[in-house]
């Protein structure tokens, strides 16, 4: 089997498979095998990760994680799965049976849904549309509708106040996560995720076109992965979950399969965000030197993805929680004129693009400016807000 | 056929969502009823192949007016209570028939009157590209004058929500 086969080996699976049926069944078949292949592949990354993610918590915290459920713990996953099923389904008397079973099958059914126009190997996309990455921020943004349905259903005021406090933080993070991602669409010209990863396709002696390598688009990425982590109630923004605060917050009165899937919910959200982090700024399922092209291009894919998470797990196990006023500030006061700003250097390297030519000096001058301005406005922004911070021991009020 | 059922499904989903948020006795199952009319009327624009609207649709009315209308519930007193039994509550319900039934005439005078392409064929195909275009052409005072509208009403709501005294904001 050559390359160029195996790149596209799940396509031409699919393609046979789907040849096995009558012509007139062929495109359901096909449509329906995709799919099966996103509902299988991404919750089973999920069941990786959960287990991954305890073992590399574990190991952050100088002990073992889960060991006792097959060699080294990997099959905890199973297990759990297992125990979720079983363990009863406790609905609270006063709660809003109907709300508080919707809320987390509407959250799953669109977190799923933007898994459609994911593109994760080269000419592997279920659905590919115009308007790719406005699906994306579409479907998240219906995300933050269950989470009200799920807090405000199980009548519990840790539930609803968790709600609350997620709600108001994926909507000020939405804003910077727009603004951030705005730059990669314009620079490819398309809201269609398979034509921005194109546009990062070709390479310069053996580096890539990645948008994450130009001023803007290591702005954006910084942006977007902070966003990212504020929209998925990540740590350090975990605080519609904070345990020490809020039980559990929104899913407090939620247990057994319910539970899972918010579980479930919570974790295919921060892969399908990461996914999006992946093609709108770190190329996709592009390799990352000219010479690894022999690799099949979905490889690639999960290959990052599995970075990324293990990025959100790094921070998770490195950095505190942040405070609420503290959340909000951020998101308004520095990232939101950042990102602002960011869309404006994109659109000035964009014209001194076609102002000073092709040559290598005008590139490296053209970086360079655009850096300057980015690093400038970092400085000066981050200062002012520091000096106003007024920081001093603080004093609590039932705490002294 | 297919067509016919999808519009079918979609018809029934909305006008059922549209109906439970006029009947339904608590304010936060009407929100949410709403919502799925808003998700029915998005899924209608996506079926007739509107992408850009349809999933801008979603984008705003449901991530962002039903957040505000759940939200505007809730800090009223009456969240969690039911209203009352009776059909209508409020005075000067007569106006109010009035004034829905005018609407409905309106519309429905404009739906006839309108020219429509006699089939689904002849209708142009938008792509997102072409709204864009448009958007940043021929388009694009009326769309700044919005923007600048959308500003002015943020910074207002920032000075409503911000305290009198300044040393409160520490």
């Amino acid at each position: 089997m050559n390359s160029a086969t195996l790149d596209q080996f799940f396509v031409l699976l699919q393609h046979h498979l789907s040849a096995l049926f009558p012509t007139v069944l062929q495109p359901w078949v096909s449509m329906i095998l995709g799919v099966v292949g996103i509902v299988a592949v991404f919750p089973a990354i999920f069941a990786l990760t959960t287990v991954l993610e305890r073992k590399g918590l574990g190991r952050m915290q100088n002990r073992l994680g889960p060991n006792r459920v097959g060699p080294f713990g990997i099959l905890q996953p199973i297990a759990d799965a297992i125990k979720s099923l079983t363990k009863e389904d406790i609905v609270p008397r006063s709660a809003d049976d109907v709300v508080h079973f919707l809320a987390p099958v509407v959250l799953v059914v669109a977190i799923f849904l933007g898994y459609a126009v994911l593109p994760v190997g080269r000419n592997m996309v279920l659905l590919n549309i115009d308007a790719g990455i406005l699906l994306f921020f579409a479907v998240g943004a219906s995300t933050e509708l269950s989470i009200f349905m799920a807090g405000w259903s199980s009548r519990n005021k840790y539930s609803l106040l968790g709600a609350m406090r997620a709600v108001a933080q994926m909507i000020s993070y939405e804003v910077p996560l727009l603004l951030a991602a705005v730059v990669a669409v314009m620079m490819a010209g398309s809201l269609a995720p398979t034509a921005i990863v194109q546009a990062q396709g070709g390479f310069t002696g053996i580096f890539p076109h990645w948008y994450v390598f130009t001023p803007w688009g290591f702005a954006g990425f910084a942006l977007f992965v902070v966003a990212a982590l504020a929209e998925t109630n990540r740590s350090p923004f975990d605080l519609p979950e904070g345990e020490s605060e809020l039980v559990a917050g929104y899913f407090t009165e939620y247990s057994g399969f319910k539970f899972a899937l918010f579980f479930l919910g919570e974790y295919l959200g921060m892969m399908s965000i990461a996914g999006y982090g992946i093609t709108l700024f770190l190329g996709g399922w592009g390799a990352p030197f000219s010479f690894l092209t022999f690799i099949p291009s979905w490889a690639w894919f999960f290959a990052k993805l599995f970075l990324a998470i293990f990025f959100f797990i790094w921070l998770r196990g490195t950095l505190p929680r942040l405070r609420q006023d503290q959340l909000m500030n951020f998101a308004w006061k520095f990232m939101l004129p950042l990102s602002l700003l960011n869309l404006c250097v994109a659109a000035a390297w964009r014209f001194l693009g076609e102002c000073l030519g092709s040559g290598t000096v005008a590139e490296v001058m053209r970086w360079l400016v655009c850096a300057a301005v980015l690093v400038l406005a970092y400085i000066l922004l981050a200062r002012t807000l520091l000096r106003r911070q007024n920081i001093r021991p603080r004093s609590y009020r039932y705490a002294d | 056929m297919m067509e016919g059922f999808i519009f079918g499904l979609l018809a029934i989903l909305t006008l059922v969502g549209a109906l439970a948020a006029a009947v339904l006795r608590n304010l936060v199952h009407c929100a949410l009823s709403l919502s799925v009319t808003f998700v029915g009327l998005a899924l209608m624009y996506l079926s007739l192949g509107a992408q850009f609207v349809g999933l801008s649709q979603i984008l705003v009315y449901i991530g962002a007016v039903a957040i505000l209308v759940v939200f505007a519930i809730l800090l009223t007193r009456g969240a969690g209570a039911l209203t009352p039994h009776r059909l209508i509550a409020a005075a000067g319900w007569r106006l109010g028939w009035i004034a829905s039934v005018a609407v409905g005439f309106v519309l429905i005078f404009a739906l006839v009157r309108s020219p429509l392409p006699a089939s689904g064929d002849q209708a142009a195909k938008v792509t997102v590209l072409q709204i864009g275009q448009a958007l940043m052409g021929p388009y694009v005072l009326p769309l700044e004058v919005v923007a600048i509208l959308l500003t002015v009403a943020l910074i207002g709501a920032v000075i409503v929500a911000m305290p009198e005294d300044q040393k409160e904001m520490r």
